[in-house]
């Protein structure tokens, strides 16, 4: 029976785990001092993050005049990255959301560290707007609160409006559902700790003790969450899209953008969750809990969601020239044969020959290749939004202000900065909270007891069995 | 008021599911269940009956909609309207995002709060756990020892038949 059982349903977790083997490996990092590599990548992303931290008060004490942006390329570099962090943030709740309502279990291993990088890269995206703005200090502006200018409300009609409620909610939502998560795994890690550790743990357990009955309204609560994350996580890139797509912009005001950018967003995400996991799981030594099983499944995903936006490019043209729009045309045509024609380029042959290879299973299983692929779609998806918003932008109605656009050193420093946020963000996650769901895992291990196949079962355990099948 | 109690603790998943199972059927009166995984089937070996938080989410979603869609209608419409593009000043699709992010965002919080509610869950709560290798690798079961209908040694032998590991007594405050 059980032999049958591990044809159809392959192990998740190799190497023969017990439940307390399981609480041991993914609570010792968290108990010791971090070693030389953890500093190294620490060092080098709170660098960068410092270099952020320069540019952003410089740009906010000078003026967003310190950005190339011009009269007619009005969104460039903030946007591009804005909509490039959101589309990471994705892959987190697709993966402990959506794949939790297909009962897919062996996102088990992976839902801890991307709901993490969800939250990680939608505050790197906030950082954008937020400095767009002007006057950040006066971003509450965009919360209808009653005030002294009348009450003026906030324009409900507006896309940006629709935004920040949807990047607030998603941040929010995502952040209860990761620390929901996190409860029970806070309370082994207390229960296994003495001193400062089991007061904090204790502390963020909220007297969590594993009692069924809490289990019982935890999971129904859990199962709601994800209803309720599944069409947000598409509501807030479809939204996020329709900042472009309300818009009268060729290039811009179409109806694919929805779909479009939900494929895409869910595509760069799996690639950077790849990234991560791939790193994390040899420096961490996790190589039984994120197998290549795991990696494998990722890929497929990856693969599928790399169609959807091979597709929408394709699409994306087809509607150009079919639609006899001159205006639609020109700017395709432009893409691709303007003076942006290399981050068109860039872009098509990054994502959707990129993850071509993914087709072969060889490909999917060797760590190295996929770790190239990722970086590669990382890449390539980066340049989509830049391609979307720049190439649409820069050659307007009227010739006469045709411009073009550079990102200035400052621009770069803030990319680079917001990478130096996400990647400290995620090595202090790393050392302080349990990077695996132990109770999700633990759940999925399917211990079987020593055999006792051989005695006949007695009837108090037939009935059972009955009771419980 | 002290109650004396019966710890038992069990090394597998299916152990603990027959035990509870089988005690309860027996008359026992089953405390808790303490296990480091939510297992499945347990709740209907221990006789729970389904959570009624769903309520919650939805009367909190409810409310987030219809009411994010009331206050925008209010705000653009009445209180201070604004000719935006000449759209018209109620117009519902425009309120529809707006009024679905709130919806979420009520129901999310509603019913993990409620949770919180529910099962005593605050920071500082002094967790009562009664063998704190429940949150690692053992699931243990805690019977009402007062209201057993039959003595410690029938009962031991019952649990000794789905391989309990360790038994002990306690009085409990």
């Amino acid at each position: 029976m059980a032999e049958r059982a591990n044809e159809l349903r392959p192990t998740l977790i190799t190497g023969d785990k017990t439940l307390g083997d399981v609480t041991r490996e993914i609570c010792e990092p968290m108990e010791r001092r971090p070693n030389g590599l953890w500093w190294a990548a620490f060092g080098l992303s709170s660098s960068l993050l410092i270099v952020g931290l320069v540019a952003v008060t410089y740009q906010i004490a000078t003026g967003i005049g310190t950005w190339g942006l011009n009269k007619t390329v009005g969104w460039g570099f903030d946007i591009t990255n804005f909509v490039f962090w959101v589309g990471i943030g994705h892959a987190g709740t697709l993966i402990s959301a959506v794949l939790f309502l297909f009962r897919q279990k062996w996102r088990t291993s992976v839902n801890r560290s991307a709901e993490a990088m969800t939250l990680f890269a939608v505050m790197c995206a906030g950082i954008f707007p937020l400095i767009h703005m002007g006057r950040p200090w006066l971003a509450y502006w965009m919360a209808p609160y009653p005030n002294t200018r009348g009450s003026l409300w906030i324009n409900f009609k507006s896309p940006l409006v629709w935004d920040f409620f949807a990047i607030s909610t998603y941040f929010l939502i995502s952040a209860v559902f990761w620390y929901v998560g996190l409860i029970p795994d806070f309370a082994t890690a207390r229960d296994r700790n003495d001193g400062w550790r089991k007061r904090i743990y204790g502390l963020l357990s909220l007297g969590w003790n594993g009692s069924s009955r809490t289990w019982h309204h935890y999971e129904t609560v859990y199962l709601l969450l994800a209803g309720l994350a599944t069409p947000l996580v598409f509501s807030v890139h479809t939204i996020v899209s329709m900042d472009f797509a309300t818009s009268v912009i060729p290039g811009w005001h179409t109806t694919i953008f929805p779909p479009y950018f939900v494929a895409g967003a869910i595509f760069s995400g799996l690639a950077m969750v790849l990234t991560l996991m791939l790193i994390m799981r040899k420096v961490m030594s996790m190589e039984n809990y994120i197998t290549v099983t795991h990696v494998e499944s990722m890929c497929k995903l990856m693969l599928a969601m790399g169609c959807v936006v091979a597709m929408a490019y394709g699409t994306e043209f087809f509607t150009a020239f079919f639609s006899g729009n001159v205006y639609e045309q020109f700017v395709f045509k432009n893409r691709a044969m303007g003076p942006f024609y290399w981050a068109y380029w860039t872009m098509v042959s990054c994502n959707v020959l990129g993850p071509q290879l993914l087709w072969f299973k060889w490909a999917r299983r060797n760590l190295v290749v996929v770790f190239v692929i990722t970086i590669i779609v990382n890449i390539g998806m980066w340049f989509e939004r830049f391609v979307i918003i720049v190439t649409s932008l820069h050659r307007d109605f009227l010739p006469s202000s045709w411009a073009d656009y550079t990102p200035t050193t400052i621009e770069l420093a803030t990319l680079a900065g917001s990478f130096g946020l996400f990647f400290t963000c995620f090595l202090l996650f790393c050392r302080v909270c349990p990077v695996i769901a132990m109770a999700e895992v633990k759940g999925v291990l399917r211990i079987e007891k020593p055999s006792t196949a051989d005695e006949p079962a007695t009837t108090e355990e037939r009935v059972a069995e009955e009771v419980l099948t | 008021m002290s109650r004396r109690v019966l710890i038992a603790s069990f090394e597998h998943e299916q152990d603990v599911l027959k035990a509870t199972d089988e005690v309860r059927r027996r008359g026992l009166r089953i405390i808790d269940v303490f296990t480091p995984y939510p297992v499945h089937g347990i709740d209907r070996a221990m006789g729970l009956k389904p959570s009624k938080l769903t309520w919650v989410c939805f009367v909190c979603g409810l409310v987030g909609a219809v009411g994010m869609l009331c206050f925008q209608h209010w705000a653009n419409a009445v209180s201070w309207p604004i000719d935006i593009g000449g759209k018209p000043w109620n117009s519902l699709p425009a309120e529809l995002p707006v009024g679905f992010e709130m919806m979420v965002l009520l129901a999310g919080f509603g019913s993990v709060f409620a949770l919180f509610a529910v099962c005593r869950l605050f920071p500082g709560a002094k967790p009562k756990n009664l063998m704190p290798r429940a949150t690692d690798d053992r699931f243990v079961l805690v019977l009402d020892q007062d209201a057993a209908p039959f003595d410690i040694q029938q009962l031991e032998t019952l649990l000794a038949d789905h391989d309990v590991v360790t038994v002990e007594e306690q009085v409990l405050d």
